[in-house]
């Protein structure tokens, strides 16, 4: 009582407007967390639903099950038929994609930025170009061009394509974390007689490391998430990778949607354990560079 | 490095006159240069078969005139191609707004405002064609969970979204916004963070708080992130397949396509690859001198993208 007369009436108001601000701030937080999560409470809501159920307007799980997920663990559906052999094929398709890129992005980038090649900056400018290009602009092409390759149906076209538009972003980013790796470091090995390929190897790696799994996280993350390239480049079921299982539950009639969402959230937990594990270093690319999905 | 260069290039900057002057002073030998050309001998091999190529081989395919008067006699590419102007207007725009105010709410680094960008970036890091599939589900007939919480919480039966053709159109743009948003967010969270502190200071001790700071401070620094960022998004939203063919598909009757997804279905389900190539190919008059605005921007700005 005798606290709230001594306090100055000035300092009320003010105590006022921040206790609204803190209210509208909290609540635009709960807006927030909610647009983003929707979606993805959908997936969960979906797969949870027995077949037949999933469209019934409710909008909690009523009788929650695991049927999808079984069937999926089990590949008990002829939709998921070799379901985790095809996993097992996104896998692969991630994988190469994410070791060639960093193989051949970092000696572009190596030679881009430390070793004196006429011309070598047109190499910088084709790498930009091809990063800004939107690629599906190139799908139909690159599908007729994969034909004449003998390529088609392949994993390896899939994994020629993402790893042609990770490796711009690649070398783009290297080049610019390698301006932090003092020169001299390069010349004094020189001077002692290593070679190019040593100097490569032994100093400009190691010491590359964090940017190198920044890029590498980043090339994996695109082809893991893209859909156009394995839709039109994979036919057979052989070479199917994720991607192309959930392609099949559209062209089905009667596809089981809980089935379909049991997938989606499989599909998903790999690049959100990386999200999370790996945040620091994906953001610090990020914060140099742009990701294209 | 001067602070300006550091505020405008996130962090580290490219000025490109370093880009272009050779690092390495020590003379090189001949040995050195088979070393670099045979570094280079992988990304030249991958950029001319997997880019170069298809590049020159689409050019070709969408050569003839022809096309293009077939394409105009489609009344549905005049809609694919209002569609896509509005998709891209729209929905970068939007982001790119958005995710300048909504880097200013998480620049204040509480607890939770830390734990909800954490929570926020999930979209960034989902499978776009995973997600679609998902907001697709959201929408599609009265018993989608948008409909059922519209009916839960009004009691009135909501829209059919995919049945009408501005509301799917809308769907797809917000689908767009809600994937990207988290990405260009953090894009401006790093832009902020690199606006060094004493700039805000002299700002504050010449009377520049609140939102004259906003006004006069922060927009001006970021205006050339903000413009390559938007010419960037503009790029890549014009060739954005996933969202459109997986959010709507084309519902209502093929009304709501976008380039990218009208150019594959006519290449892939209707055997008509060359007016697929075409209808993509209609977009160069926009793309090419957005692409040489932007390398421009770039080189000026010195900005690593």
């Amino acid at each position: 009582m005798s606290m709230a007369l001594t306090a100055p009436l000035t300092r009320l108001p003010r105590f006022r407007r921040g206790l609204v601000s803190r209210v509208a701030s909290a609540t635009f937080g709960i807006v927030l967390l909610i647009w983003t999560l929707l979606p993805v409470y959908n997936m969960l809501l979906v797969a949870l639903d027995e077949d037949g159920d999933e469209f019934t307007g409710a909008i909690w799980p009523g009788n929650a099950n695991l049927d999808g997920f079984a069937a999926l663990w089990n590949e008990d559906s002829f939709l998921l038929e070799h379901f985790w052999y095809r996993f097992g094929n996104s896998i692969k398709m991630g994988l190469a994609t994410m070791v060639l890129t960093v193989l051949i992005g970092s000696l572009a980038s190596f030679v881009l930025g430390r070793m004196r090649l006429r011309g070598s900056r047109v190499i910088g400018d084709l790498a930009l170009v091809t990063y800004v290009l939107p690629t599906a602009f190139l799908a139909i092409p690159f599908v007729h061009i994969m034909h004449k390759y003998g390529l088609i149906d392949s994993l390896w076209s899939v994994i020629a394509s993402q790893v042609a538009f990770a490796t711009p972003y690649a070398i783009l980013i290297l080049h610019q974390y390698g301006k932090l790796i003092p020169l001299e470091l390069d010349e004094s090995a020189k001077v002692d007689g290593a070679t190019p390929w040593q100097v490569y190897r032994r100093i400009y790696v190691p010491l590359m490391a964090p940017a190198l799994v920044a890029v590498g996280v980043y090339a994996l993350l695109l082809a893991w998430n893209e859909y156009l390239y394995q839709y039109l480049l994979v036919l057979s079921m052989d070479s199917a990778t994720v991607a192309v299982v959930i392609n099949q539950f559209f062209n089905s009639d009667e596809a089981p949607w809980n089935y379909m969402m049991a997938i989606a959230i499989v599909y998903s937990l790999p690049p959100i354990a990386i999200y999370f594990a790996l945040r620091r270093f994906m953001i610090a690319g990020l914060a140099i560079g742009g990701v294209k999905g | 490095m001067s602070s300006t260069k550091h505020a405008l290039g996130f962090g580290r900057s490219l000025p490109l006159d370093e880009w272009r002057r050779p690092s390495w002073r020590i003379h090189q030998q001949g040995s050195d240069t088979v070393w670099a050309l045979a570094f280079l001998v992988p990304y030249v091999g991958v950029f001319v078969a997997f880019v170069a190529y298809p590049v020159v081989f689409g050019l070709w395919m969408g050569h003839d005139p022809t096309l293009y008067g077939l394409l105009m006699s489609d009344p549905r590419f005049a809609d694919t191609a209002i569609n896509t102007l509005v998709f891209v207007a729209i929905g970068v725009n939007v982001t790119m707004f958005g995710a300048l105010l909504l880097s200013g709410f998480f620049m204040r680094r509480t607890w939770w405002r830390r734990l909800l960008l954490a929570v926020f970036l999930i979209p960034w890091a989902l499978p776009g064609f995973v997600v679609f599939t998902s907001i697709h589900f959201m929408l599609v007939t009265q018993w989608g969970l948008l409909d059922s919480l519209i009916r839960a919480v009004t009691g009135e039966d909501g829209p059919l979204f995919l049945v009408s053709t501005p509301i799917a159109m809308a769907s797809n743009i917000v689908a767009y916004i809600w994937k990207w948003l988290p990405f260009w967010t953090l894009i401006f969270v790093a832009g902020r963070m690199a606006i060094p502190q004493d700039i805000y200071e002299a700002a504050d001790i010449d009377g520049a708080t609140g939102h004259k700071r906003l006004i006069y401070v922060t927009f001006p620094l970021l205006a050339s992130v903000y413009l390559i960022c938007t010419l960037l998004d503009t790029v890549w939203t014009l060739g954005d397949f996933p969202t459109v063919y997986f959010v709507s598909s084309g519902a209502p009757a093929r009304t709501t396509e976008v380039l990218a997804t009208y150019g594959v279905r006519e290449a892939f389900d209707f055997a008509r690859p060359y007016l697929g190539v075409a209808a993509m190919m209609s977009a160069l008059p926009i793309l090419i001198p957005v692409v040489l605005l932007l390398m421009r921007r770039v080189r000026a700005a010195g900005v690593q993208l």
